[in-house]
């Protein structure tokens, strides 16, 4: 790319202190941003790529230091600019759209009004013409109904709007650039597909410059023709799109690449279960399972809503079911039924053979015993006050097994299952990572060696490689136990990766049932057609993969 | 397998350290450097435990501090200012002020120490039913507790002393039962919390019985909280049975409870300060010490690392 | 909204009631015989005279069976009938009325300078961007909470009265004898609002949309009164809505320490003397204030945030 670069980083480094010392967030760090150009920022969580970002306009937190480098913006050194001076490029010539629609709009302001603001601080409208204004610019950035949104609340608008109106406020002013950081991690795949490619339509329009802060190289392989790789505050590799994801220079890039699900093409983890013998007995069979739930009475009247609906599904041994859908389709529930920790409103549950729908007291708790579940936030999950080793051999007091001698053998067993050192037996959750505290919780699951594990989104709040990661232990143990999965996800990458069945639901009813292939290479319902599409890194590896193929002819 | 990535290197390097031994009961390794780190970076606190442990000793052996009598006094060194022979003067009758300020610890404390005690567990008690049992308990309990609270908590004390008469007991148990309400909310709050808690599910599907949830999980997970609650109360329990006795419902006159020395130091103002300043002083500093504490401990030193 | 009020009216008038059981239960029913406190008046009972506590005992009903008169005493009350003082022997609704405008006028003073003290400080503290002025204002609160009142009152009299003579130390008359016992007052609430409001306004200045308002370019001055100090003054609310209760029940204290005239002075008298049906009607007085107050606290939240529905239950709802 030639001529002078809009934005232009040299050497930025950036620390926070605290009641310890600084704590360098960002080490030197060079970035370009041309005009025009959307520029992705990648990086997993704690690589200082937010806090480059938010350097940019100098939004950054009360205690983070600018220690050394300066910040470019068309001729301008904003490192050294005054709060006044500041103020007249923030909003009028850098937007900024911020993370999480759901907590960045002023919850006691209406819509029409925060739009508003943007435009009357800069001089772009007058009072009387200030409303008007916005709704135009919220009709620009495609939120339907734009009079009315204007006069609601951020609450009630759901989350996709939410960012609309986000969006709306960022390219108000036209801005020369855009920073977007992570502006569409909060939501569904469907609605980050919509929004994203809105955005580039319109800064495509505006001739607005983006840089584009993701966690997900699908996400940028999509929609950036720069990546900037960032990792412990520092950039590894820059460089055009197309170069990165073919040739990538970088150890640290290449197994992000290798890692990030939505960019490998097929490569099953698990073991095709072809052992099972078709008359075996299912190990799980749901049968029309229905949960309503009573929703907050409005003038007295009781009105109930349809978590799930008509809901059936079968679990085979040694074999792995993944339930399939967007926020709020029931999934969640459905596995809370099964498990008989959410008390179903009809329907049928059987379990080996034994309807379980009822059970309580002693066969609840064999059921307790045979059937458990690993949780989506490895944070919540496991209580504070607990050591590593208690935590894992908590079910084992439960059903009194062994004494206590051989509850700690069979705790530092389970660690060594899951790949942690037998010291974490003493330590405390707070000391672990997420990824090691996720596989503790595995250990926990598999401790009275369960027959079925309930995984309710196991990895979505991990970073990628890690994420690679458990989802290979994960497989591992089904090989060594024969322990059987109920998969739940929103992430139709991830699915692939360990599912021999997938079940696609969509407002709490399943709308396809099949076998991983089947979903994947010949998706029947328009829905499921709807979230393959919507899987970021489609894009980039449909213009790759051709082109990879061609290298090596 | 390979754990390489960053956020598994930063804990890697955690669990490299030196690995407790191997009696996995012990679970609070008492980290002396990190304790004392986290003293030196707050004299104030420092200062606060002390002032704490001064008063704390002087109520239970005030012979520590003092040899003179807290009773009789000579009628010839009425009204002396403070000096080195008297450090907070003396007052109409000759007696050491200080002296007297030392002994009323023993009282005013042990009248602190019941109020906290019956806020605590009868607010504790009531708030756990409250909150573990759910449904109808639930909602008769907090409708009480509401009850309470719309009470005026100095009225509320007025009337019990009202109903039960004066003394140092009597005084501190109707301090007591005004924050009962108090201590029921939070407690029904917390073990709200913990009860929700993603662990506690975990717990339940993997077999624990509801008493194991609750000894195990809630009880521990929920005191914490409450705990901090009771160090605010006792400044709050401090304040308000001084109130009491200064307005005359605590102990009989010759015994020297905090706010009845305030309350005597009253008729001679104009020509002896020290008589009300000096008492102040010292309850404002309990009380000043015990909320300073009670915010180190509100995970003030979990935060800090 | 109108059967919102009225619901929640309903549910006043059911604290009522249960606040007037409850002082009925601990000042009638406690150990302690009350007529026999009322016949001695705090001096030794074993000296009174048998047939004056029987005829004492059939005047207040204490011969009846205790459902019967609990019943009689709800009725009259009902009625806004507390009975007559033990010791004055006026009805206990004329020693509350008389009493009352000395310690409202006090209390308010009390309440408007702490609100614009309280809240001042909490304002200047969160904005300023000098750290020493931020940390010295913020130091203050927690010395307000732990002085006791009585003696930041006779501190003041010390001082202004009797070293400055600059106001009366003790006494009803005028605007000047307010200022000492309103200040008094208002120290302890000042610094429960400075606190709620300055930990609050900084929550809300750390919540995204506060970045997003920075991001549009927004000034400090506005994204802390446009933003920040409406989201944050719903705690602080609250902490109003207590603190009205807690106001006039410390007026005991002040009204004391200055020989003031009002309802405190009265209650200090009445539990001196043991003057049941007077301090009952202080209680059932300072819960009927204290339901009012919230009453109203609750239907201001919706004004300052649109999430909150009336909903009729359990205070307010977030949806």
């Amino acid at each position: 790319m030639t001529g002078t670069p809009l934005l232009e980083i040299r050497d930025l480094t950036v620390s926070y202190r605290t009641r310890t010392g600084r704590l360098t967030a960002v080490r030197g760090v060079d970035l370009d941003v041309h005009p025009g150009e959307i520029v992705a920022l990648v990086g997993e969580s704690g690589s200082g790529k937010s806090t480059t970002a938010h350097a940019v306009p100098r939004l950054l937190a009360d205690n983070a230091v600018i220690e050394a480098g300066h910040v470019r913006f068309a001729g301008e050194d904003l490192t050294h600019l005054s709060e006044r001076g500041l103020r007249a490029v923030r909003g009028a010539r850098i937007g900024l759209i911020p993370q999480d629609p759901t907590v960045s709009l002023n919850p006691v302001k209406r819509v029409g009004e925060q739009v508003a603001e943007v435009l009357r601080l800069h001089g772009r409208s007058t009072r009387r013409s200030a409303p008007l204004d916005a709704v135009a610019v919220l009709e620009r950035a495609g939120l339907p109904d734009p009079e009315t949104r204007a006069r609601q609340y951020p609450h009630e608008l759901s989350g996709g709007m939410r960012q609309r109106v986000l969006i709306a406020i960022a390219i108000a002013a036209s801005p020369e650039l855009i920073v977007a950081d992570e502006p569409t991690s909060a939501l569904d795949v469907t609605v980050q597909r919509r929004i994203l490619d809105h955005l580039e339509h319109l800064t495509g329009e505006l001739g607005s410059a983006v840089l584009l802060v993701t966690h997900d190289l699908g996400v940028a392989a999509d929609r950036a023709q720069r990546i900037v790789v960032m990792s412990r505050g520092r950039v590894v590799e820059a460089g055009p799109a197309r170069r990165i994801l073919d040739d990538p220079q970088d150890e640290y890039t290449r197994r992000l690449l290798r890692s990030a699900p939505s960019l490998t093409v097929a490569r099953p983890r698990v073991r095709p279960a072809g052992a099972s013998s078709p008359g075996e007995e299912p190990l799980v069979v749901a049968d029309g399972l229905v949960k309503e739930f009573p929703l907050p009475h409005t003038r007295g009247t009781a009105r109930t809503v349809r978590a799930v609906d008509d809901v059936g599904l079968t679990v085979h041994r040694g074999r792995t079911l993944a339930l399939v859908g967007e926020s709020g389709s029931g999934k969640s529930t459905t596995a809370r039924l099964v498990l008989r920790l959410v008390e179903p409103s009809a329907g049928r549950i059987v379990f080996d053979g034994e309807d379980v729908t009822t059970a309580h007291g002693d066969a609840l708790r064999r059921l307790r015993r045979r059937a458990q579940l690993v949780y989506q936030n490895p944070y919540a999950s496991l209580d504070p006050r607990f050591s590593i080793g208690e935590v894992i051999s908590e079910p084992l007091r439960a059903f009194r097994i062994g004494d206590r001698a051989s509850r700690t053998a069979r705790a530092r067993e389970l660690l060594d299952r899951v790949a942690l050192p037998a010291s974490a037996l003493d330590r405390r959750p707070a000391e672990l990572s997420g990824g090691q505290r996720q596989r503790v919780a595995i250990a926990r699951a598999l401790a009275l060696r369960p027959d079925l594990v309930v995984c309710d989104e196991p990895v979505s709040a991990l970073d990628v490689s890690v994420q690679a990661q458990v989802l290979e232990l994960l497989a591992e143990l089904q090989a060594d136990t024969g322990v059987a999965y109920l998969f739940i996800s929103h992430d139709l990458a991830v699915v692939r990766q360990i599912a021999h069945r997938v079940a696609v639901l969509k407002d709490g009813r399943v709308v396809e049932t099949g076998t991983t292939e089947q979903i994947f290479g010949a998706p029947a319902h328009p829905h499921t057609r709807e979230l393959l599409a919507a899987i970021p890194g489609r894009r980039a590896r449909a213009a790759t993969g051709p082109r990879r193929s061609e290298e090596r002819a | 397998m390979s754990r390489t990535l960053d956020e598994d290197i930063v804990a890697e390097a955690a669990l490299a350290g030196p690995v407790g031994h191997g009696d996995w009961t012990a679970h609070r390794r008492f980290d002396l450097a990190r304790t004392g780190r986290f003293l030196l970076r707050r004299p104030g606190l420092v200062l606060s435990i002390l002032v704490v442990a001064a008063v704390l000793t002087a109520s239970f052996g005030p012979g520590l501090f003092t040899s003179r009598d807290p009773l009789t006094g000579t009628p010839a060194q009425a009204f002396r200012p403070p000096s080195g022979a008297h450090w907070f003067g003396t007052d109409e009758l000759g007696r050491d002020l200080y002296a007297r300020m030392v002994h009323g610890a023993a009282l005013s404390l042990k009248a602190t120490l019941i109020a906290v005690a019956v806020a605590f567990v009868v607010g504790g008690l009531l708030g756990l039913l409250a909150g573990f049992v759910g449904r109808w308990v639930e909602d008769l309990l907090m409708r009480f507790v509401d009850v309470l609270l719309s009470i005026p908590a100095l009225f509320l004390s007025l009337a019990l002393v009202t109903a039960l008469g004066y003394g140092t007991v009597k005084v501190a148990v109707a301090v007591g039962i005004a924050s009962v309400a108090t201590f029921a909310r939070v407690t029904r709050a917390e073990v709200l919390r913990v009860r929700q808690a993603v662990f506690v599910e975990a717990a339940r599907s993997c077999g624990v019985r509801w008493y194991g949830v609750l000894t195990r999980h809630v009880l521990p997970n929920a005191t914490g909280p409450v705990l901090v609650l009771a160090t605010l109360d006792f400044g709050a329990a401090i304040l308000a049975v001084s109130a009491l006795s200064f307005l005359g419902y605590g102990a009989a006159p010759p015994a020297p409870e905090w706010g009845t020395l305030i309350s005597e130091g009253r008729n001679y103002l104009a020509n002896a300060w020290w008589m009300t300043t000096l008492p102040g002083l010292t309850i404002a500093a309990t009380v000043l010490a015990t909320n300073r504490i009670a915010r180190a401990l509100d995970g003030e030193f979990a935060r800090a690392s | 909204m109108r059967r919102y009020v009225i619901r929640r009216l309903a549910q006043a008038a059911g604290v009522l009631w249960a606040a007037y059981t409850v002082s009925f239960l601990v000042l009638d029913y406690l150990p302690g015989d009350p007529v026999s406190a009322m016949a001695g008046q705090g001096a030794d009972q074993g000296t009174a005279d048998p047939a004056q506590l029987a005829r004492l005992k059939a005047e207040y009903g204490f011969d009846k069976p205790a459902l019967v008169q609990y019943a009689d005493y709800l009725g009259k009350a009902v009625r806004g009938d507390f009975g007559d003082s033990v010791a004055t022997g006026r009805s206990v609704t004329s020693v509350i009325a008389d009493a009352l405008p000395q310690t409202l006028e006090l209390t308010g003073t009390a309440l408007v300078l702490a609100v614009i003290f309280g809240g001042g400080l909490a304002l200047l503290a969160t904005y300023t961007p000098l750290r020493w002025l931020r940390q010295a204002l913020l130091s203050l609160p927690p010395l307000g909470v732990s002085v006791p009142t009585f003696w930041v009152g006779l501190m003041l009299v010390e001082l202004f009265s009797f070293r400055a003579r600059l106001f009366p130390a003790f006494g009803n008359d005028g605007l000047r004898g307010l200022v000492l016992p309103a200040v008094t007052l208002a120290v302890l609430s000042g610094a429960m609002i400075a606190q709620v409001l300055a930990k609050s306004l900084s929550t809300a200045l750390a919540e995204p949309y506060v970045e997003t308002a920075r991001a549009k370019g927004a000034g400090r001055a506005r994204v802390h009164l446009h933003h920040a100090l409406r989201n944050a003054s719903l705690p602080a609310l609250t902490v109003l809505g207590v603190l009205v209760g807690q106001l006039m029940a410390n007026s005991v204290v002040v009204e004391t320490v200055f020989s003031r005239n009002g309802l405190g002075r009265v209650t200090a008298g009445a539990v001196s003397a043991q003057d049941i049906p007077v301090v009952q009607g202080v209680i059932v007085f300072g819960s009927l204030v204290f339901v009012l107050v919230n009453l109203a606290v609750d239907l201001i939240y919706p004004l300052l945030d649109p999430r909150i529905v009336l909903a009729g239950q359990n205070r307010w709802r977030l949806t």
